[in-house]
């Protein structure tokens, strides 16, 4: 039963893989960019872990820059996709610019709260 | 003029107090000493001529000598008020009265031109300050002048005119509009009538006379008296509106009192022991230490010193503490007010008794010897009776001369306190310890309060202390000190104080620690013990240390009452005061400084994964628009991110919000025009494709 699972398993991963290769480069581009924020905000916990969260507030501003960029990413994502139907009409050029002020709030508002 | 209510205050305090000694001294040097402080004439002369006058008349009296630039300066000022044709008669009359001292000038045509005017203020004069200084002033020019022809045109009709103003009572008012009389208005209506006496060229009626011998007799009925003896006028009326004080009221009525007995044939009947007291309470005031109440007492006893009604004499004592060691012997002086000789008098001490036993007089009716060499009159030895303590001596004084008998007031009988003093013998001195339960002496040892030495005893709480000693005077009577006190002081400067109880000559104190445990704060350790004996008629009081005990009590229980705190030596408030630290908050565990750099670059790296993974996916810029316009467009659109990402840095590095956000507005409008060009374009373009 084990080996079955298993199996399943690397069937459902490279299933996975050759799917995802038929995706845009532009969807591509902002999953990497996801996957380095969440990454950054990985390493930032564990500092965070070993040291104590003494400044609590630029702990605290760290995961939510990397956490809230990640977030607007998707939202990109979401808008930018050609095969979701809700924003057909929405152009990408104006979801991008959504993103990078959204983006440029958010930064705003965090190196505020740095300290 | 006016006095205020404070000094008449004070007044009444220094008369009480001398009320206390009963005795009162003629005039004498610190009376002359006193005159010249006070009378300092401020750039060479005085303030006004009535100041002026007030100065010279007390130097006059006193019998100090004026200088010559003073008299100089002064006679200046006073020629010219008597040649000014605008000088008031108060201005005359001051001016005048100076002349009479200084004698400046008595030329006859100086003063012509004033008589005329003065006569013509007398004439047309309705107030009796007018009055007072145009009759004074002429008065003055008649002795001065020795001008015998002058006199007042009607001398009766002025007479009249100011008897018009007096009341039944004695007083007199200051003019016929106003109601309010005054006892100081009535001695100045005197002293005018005098002069009109003086300048009349015919008799005036006897009858009148007699109405104001009347009046004084009256005036005298309202006459104000002390407890010893003194007498003096003073104002009914609080508020009026220039008030004068008991001084100037006394001085004034005197003054006019002795002006007009001196200018009648026949003599006042006044009583001679109210004119003796006017002058002892002149006397009893001491040395003013204003000028007008100087001026006034002096004035007053001037007058009174050879006044036609009765010359009081003075009887006083030099010293009142009669030593009997020194074998001092009775001494008691009798003068005028100002202090010169009294004529032969016999003074009889007429009872001597003890102030604690009244009834019993150990002297009665002593003659006292008189030594012409010192004018005093002296009892030469105390007989052997008289211990130590305080006697009162009462004397009577009675001139020899019969006929002058009337001519002296010299009271009845003068009550003086003595003090007799003599060396306490003190002996039998003696310190104790006992034991507490058995009353058995433990240690005993012999003080000798006479001489220096000092003893040192110990004693537990269990034991008492006995101090005694025996007191008794020089006749061997029992003493009783006004003070006996025995006081322990601790090391700590804790002390206590307990009195010596005495039953006839033995003094003792018993001290039994056992009960005074607490009251001494279960201080145990040296305690040093003072013994005072003292009293007024004792010349040898003492204040001593005798020695120390060494005292062992019990250990303080819980709730014991500590000791008061003793004061603090006033100068350590201003030492150098304890050492204050600060104590902060401990700083937050920091991370060591390679972890946190090594962390730093561990962040980083994501970065570049973020970039190597582009590059993998093949991320081109072929949609960078290649024509001119487009292409700066969107060059700046990406300049512009930068530029915000760089506020940004800059905000967290030194900004402050609001600059940041200021910057941030311009930024941010720029950036959204030039990206919605960028965009928009890039948009058309990617429609054209999907068209195309």
């Amino acid at each position: 039963m084990a080996r079955s699972t298993g199996k399943d398993a690397q069937a459902l991963f490279h299933s996975l893989r050759s799917a995802y290769a038929a995706t845009p480069t532009t969807l591509k581009i902002i999953d990497l960019y996801m996957g380095f924020a969440v990454f950054t905000a990985l390493i930032q916990v564990v500092y965070m872990a070993i040291v104590g969260s003494f400044p609590f507030n630029s702990f605290l501003s760290e995961v939510l820059s990397c956490v809230g960029t990640a977030i607007l990413a998707v939202c990109l994502r979401i808008q930018v996709n050609k095969d979701n139907k809700e924003f057909k009409d929405l152009p990408p050029e104006r979801a991008f610019a959504d993103f990078v002020l959204c983006n440029l709030v958010l930064h705003l508002v965090i190196m505020n709260f740095l300290g | 003029m006016a006095r205020s209510p404070l000094r008449f205050l004070v007044l009444i305090l220094a008369i009480s107090i001398c009320h206390a000694a009963g005795i009162f001294h003629p005039i004498s040097d610190s009376h002359r000493s006193a005159a010249l402080d006070l009378f300092k004439p401020v750039d060479g002369s005085f303030a006004s001529l009535e100041e002026a006058y007030e100065a010279l008349r007390t130097f006059e009296v006193l019998g100090i000598e004026k200088t010559a630039e003073l008299s100089k300066a002064i006679c200046k000022s006073v020629l010219g008020t008597l040649e000014s044709s605008s000088s008031t008669p108060k201005d005359l009359f001051h001016a005048l009265g100076v002349n009479g001292i200084l004698k400046c000038s008595s030329k006859e045509e100086t003063f012509e031109g004033i008589i005329s005017s003065l006569q013509a203020v007398v004439r047309d004069a309705n107030s009796l300050l007018d009055f007072y200084y145009s009759i004074g002033s002429l008065r003055l020019i008649k002795d001065q002048t020795s001008k015998t022809d002058l006199h007042l045109s009607d001398a009766e009709g002025t007479f009249r005119s100011i008897k018009a103003l007096s009341q039944s009572d004695g007083r007199w008012r200051y003019s016929s509009n106003n109601p309010e009389s005054s006892t100081f208005a009535a001695g100045i209506a005197l002293e005018a009538l005098s002069g009109v006496v003086s300048l009349a060229s015919s008799e005036i009626d006897q009858f009148m006379i007699g109405a104001v011998k009347n009046d004084i007799v009256k005036l005298f009925d309202s006459i104000e008296k002390y407890d010893d003896g003194t007498f003096y006028f003073d104002e009914k009326l609080v508020n009026m509106r220039e008030q004068q004080g008991p001084l100037a009221t006394t001085s004034s009525v005197v003054r006019g009192l002795t002006a007009f007995s001196s200018v009648i044939t026949e003599s006042l009947n006044l009583p001679g022991d109210k004119i003796l007291g006017i002058a002892k309470f002149f006397l009893g005031i001491g040395i003013p230490g204003d000028t007008k109440n100087f001026f006034d007492q002096v004035d007053l006893l001037a007058c009174l010193e050879n006044n036609r009604v009765s010359i009081p004499l003075i009887l006083s004592l030099p010293s009142t503490v009669i030593s009997l060691t020194k074998k001092d012997s009775l001494k008691v002086k009798v003068n005028t007010v100002l202090g010169s000789h009294a004529p032969p008098l016999t003074v009889t001490l007429v009872r001597a008794f003890s102030s604690s036993a009244r009834d019993n007089s150990i002297i009665e009716n002593q003659e006292l010897k008189f030594d012409p060499q010192d004018a005093v009159y002296f009892l030469d030895d105390l007989p052997a009776s008289f211990d130590v303590g305080e006697y009162i001596f009462v004397f009577k004084m009675l001139v020899q001369d019969s006929e002058q008998q009337t001519v002296y007031a010299t009271g009845t009988l003068t009550q003086v306190p003595i003090y007799v003093t003599g060396l306490i013998k003190i002996e039998n001195a003696k310190i104790a310890v006992l034991d507490s339960d058995l009353g058995s002496v433990e240690t005993q040892k012999k003080l000798d309060l006479a001489g220096e030495s000092t003893v040192s005893v110990s004693a537990n709480h269990l034991q008492k202390l006995r101090l005694s000693f025996q007191m008794s005077t020089p006749l061997g009577n029992a003493f009783k000190p006004h003070q006996a006190f025995l006081r322990l002081r601790h090391e700590t400067k804790v002390e206590h104080t307990f009195v010596v109880g005495s039953s006839g000559k033995k003094f003792e104190i018993t001290l039994d620690f056992l009960g005074l445990v607490e009251k001494f704060f279960y201080l145990s350790g040296r305690y040093d013990i003072q013994l005072t004996v003292g009293d007024a008629v004792m010349e040898n009081s003492l204040l001593r240390e005798i020695g120390y005990v060494e005292l062992d009590l019990p250990e303080p229980p819980e709730n014991a009452s500590r000791p008061p705190p003793q004061p603090v030596d006033p100068y350590t408030r201003y030492g150098p005061k304890a050492e204050i630290t600060h104590i902060f908050r401990a700083p937050e565990k920091r991370p060591p400084e390679e972890l946190s750099l090594a962390f730093l670059v561990l962040t980083i790296l994501p970065l570049f994964g973020f970039i190597i993974g582009l590059l993998r996916l093949g991320v081109n810029l072929k949609n960078f628009p290649t024509s001119a316009v487009p292409a700066t467009f969107a060059v700046i659109f990406h300049l512009g991110i930068a530029a915000v990402l760089l506020l940004y840095v800059l905000f967290w590095l030194k900004l402050d919000l609001f600059t940041t956000l200021k910057t941030l507005c311009f930024l941010g409008v720029f950036l959204m025009v030039v990206g919605h060009r960028t965009l928009s374009h890039l948009a058309s373009a990617s429609a054209k494709l999907k068209s195309a």
